[in-house]
């Protein structure tokens, strides 16, 4: 196998004192999706937190083989790592289109660019309709389509994603979904996911972490995972 | 009738002064949620700064230009070098530290430059446009220049990335960051535009009220009037509430309360809009979430 794009190693995360993470190891292979599921406070958040420098952390994290522990977020998210984080994370009293133009912020190359919000348009037809509107004003799955399409404006190689089913509708959760698929595939962006709805993302990830109180319990294929009796009701109430 | 018009101009000259101040004011209330009462005594040194560019023979807006310059620098380096220390302090300590940047530029000011009054010169000339009672040349240059500055300010964060990535970092610091945005810097770029719409303001006003380390107190307190009224979290509203500002105060002082009272204005328009309607007339209603 090759060199996995994303590796975790003995990582421990911190918020003041508190110590959440306790030695997490994990890899995200180049150009799949790979889930990170767990329970209520196991520290799914804060494992993304902790790929992007939001926390205080100690342990090894390196992106396509370089060490990215200790940079700050905005030098991580230059590298190639776009995080739509727990809550979304919408500019929410600017407009649609100019929360797309934030995500391609540190992108010079204004041609290709101009295309690329042409191609969140297509994957997001409603964000098009809406793009002169407030994004505060928008529902929570048109909200939801444009945090990943402003994640992607940045043209990440790895891309981060917190409970994007959270608070939405099935339906809408389903196109959301399908919409992640063709990202990964047409896109050349690898995908990690944390999700509270396991079934969904066991589906769509190929590659399966999970998470108990700030250790990973197990990794695995997903499906794997999935047909395994204990593991799914040990930890994922399924 | 002319002389209620003359003092309605003349109010919208000073009410232009009061604008940019508020403006000032509110781009750095916004990006930390803090008043920096230290906005005035800046302007004043940097106005200071360009009457001994002046004195020392620079044509009038080569100084101008100069100074502006040096105050977007000074702005930009007192943000990283004093500011950013207390950036995640507790509230109290950032408005410590800028009442004490107010005092340090005060007392410099008066080390260096003597308290003495001292005239500033206008770029325009000294008389009235079209033989008209109603606006002298300084008031029509400064309220062009104001205007002129307002308009590339407006331009500026609604036209280019830069711009709008100031304002997401005001807004979000934390979602700006994952865009890759450097908060800090942006930060530091705030105050330095503050501070050079600040050395504006001064310049513009210091041939009415004089130079002197107190020149801007009063600014100041009209300024914050002049924000709170319109709102002060909207800049737009602080532009608004400038204007209307100039002109109650110079319609108060000439019909109602005399020139000697007129700083009640201000005291009227913040305790009246505190009491009235907190948001101001164009601000937002924050709710912080517990
Ligand atoms: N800002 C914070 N300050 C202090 N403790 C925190 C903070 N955020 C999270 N924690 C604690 O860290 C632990 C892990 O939280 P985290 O949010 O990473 O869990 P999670 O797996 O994402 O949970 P959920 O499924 O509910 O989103 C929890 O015990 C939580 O209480
Ligand atoms: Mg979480």
């Amino acid at each position: 196998m090759s060199e996995a794009l994303l590796t975790v190693a003995g990582l421990d995360a911190f918020y003041g004192p508190t110590q959440v993470l306790h030695g997490c190891g994990f890899t995200v292979p180049e150009s799949g999706i790979t889930a990170l599921l767990g329970p209520n406070g196991a520290g799914k958040t804060t494992a993304l937190r902790a790929i992007c420098g939001m926390v205080r952390t100690r342990g090894d994290i390196r992106f396509q083989g370089k060490p990215i522990g200790g940079l700050k977020t905005e030098s991580i998210a230059r590298q190639g790592i776009a995080h739509v984080p727990d809550g979304r994370g919408t500019f929410l009293e600017l407009t649609v289109e100019e929360n797309l133009r934030l995500g391609a912020y540190i992108r010079r190359d204004s041609r290709t660019v101009s295309t690329d919000f042409e191609r969140m348009y297509g994957y997001f037809p409603r964000l098009k309709e809406r793009r002169r509107q407030q994004a505060g004003t928008l529902s929570g799955g048109e909200q939801q389509m444009l945090a990943i399409g402003r994640a992607l404006m940045l043209r990440p190689k790895l891309l981060l994603l917190d409970e994007p089913s959270f608070g939405l509708a099935p339906l809408v959760v389903r196109e959301i979904f399908e919409i992640m698929r063709a990202i990964n595939r047409d896109e050349n962006v690898s995908i990690l996911l944390v999700e509270q709805n396991a079934a969904l993302a066991l589906d769509l990830a190929d590659t399966t972490h999970l998470l108990e109180t700030g250790r990973v319990v197990m990794s695995g294929r997903s499906e794997t995972v999935r047909n395994d009796e204990a593991i799914r009701r040990a930890y994922l109430g399924l | 009738m002319d002389a209620l018009l003359h003092q309605v101009f003349s109010g919208l000259a000073t009410g232009g002064i009061y604008a940019s101040v508020a403006l000032a004011l509110v781009m750095i209330y916004n990006a930390t949620n803090h008043i920096n009462f230290a906005q005035g005594e800046m302007a004043m040194f940097a106005t200071y700064v360009a009457w001994s560019l002046i004195e020392g023979g620079l044509p009038y807006w080569a100084a101008f230009s100069v100074t502006v310059g040096l105050a977007f620098l000074g702005g930009v380096v007192l943000e990283r070098v004093v500011i950013r220390p207390v950036e995640n302090a507790p509230g109290l300590s950032a408005v410590i530290v800028s009442i004490g940047i107010l005092v340090i530029f005060n007392s410099l000011a008066g080390w260096w430059f003597s308290y003495t009054t001292r005239s500033f010169p206008s770029p325009f000339p000294d008389s009235r446009p079209f033989g008209s009672s109603l606006l002298s040349y300084h008031e029509l240059g400064s309220m062009g220049v104001t205007l002129a500055m307002l308009v590339a300010i407006y331009s500026f964060f609604r036209f280019t990335s830069l711009g709008l990535a100031m304002r997401a970092a005001a807004q979000n610091p934390v979602s700006s960051r994952l865009v890759g945005i450097r908060v800090g810097w942006m930060l530091a770029l705030g105050w330095g535009l503050a501070a050079a719409i600040g050395a504006v303001a001064g310049m513009m006003v210091a041939p009415i009220v004089f130079l002197d380390p107190n020149m801007m107190g009063g600014i100041l307190v009209y300024a914050f009037a002049a924000a709170l009224l319109g709102g002060i979290n909207n800049p737009w509203g602080a532009v608004v509430g400038g204007f209307i500002i100039g002109v109650l105060e110079n319609l108060a002082g000439a019909y109602v309360v005399g020139t000697e009272l007129k700083l009640t204005v201000a005291l009227v328009a913040i305790i009246g809009t505190l009491v009235v309607k907190p948001d101001g007339l164009l601000g937002k209603t924050v709710v912080s979430r517990v």
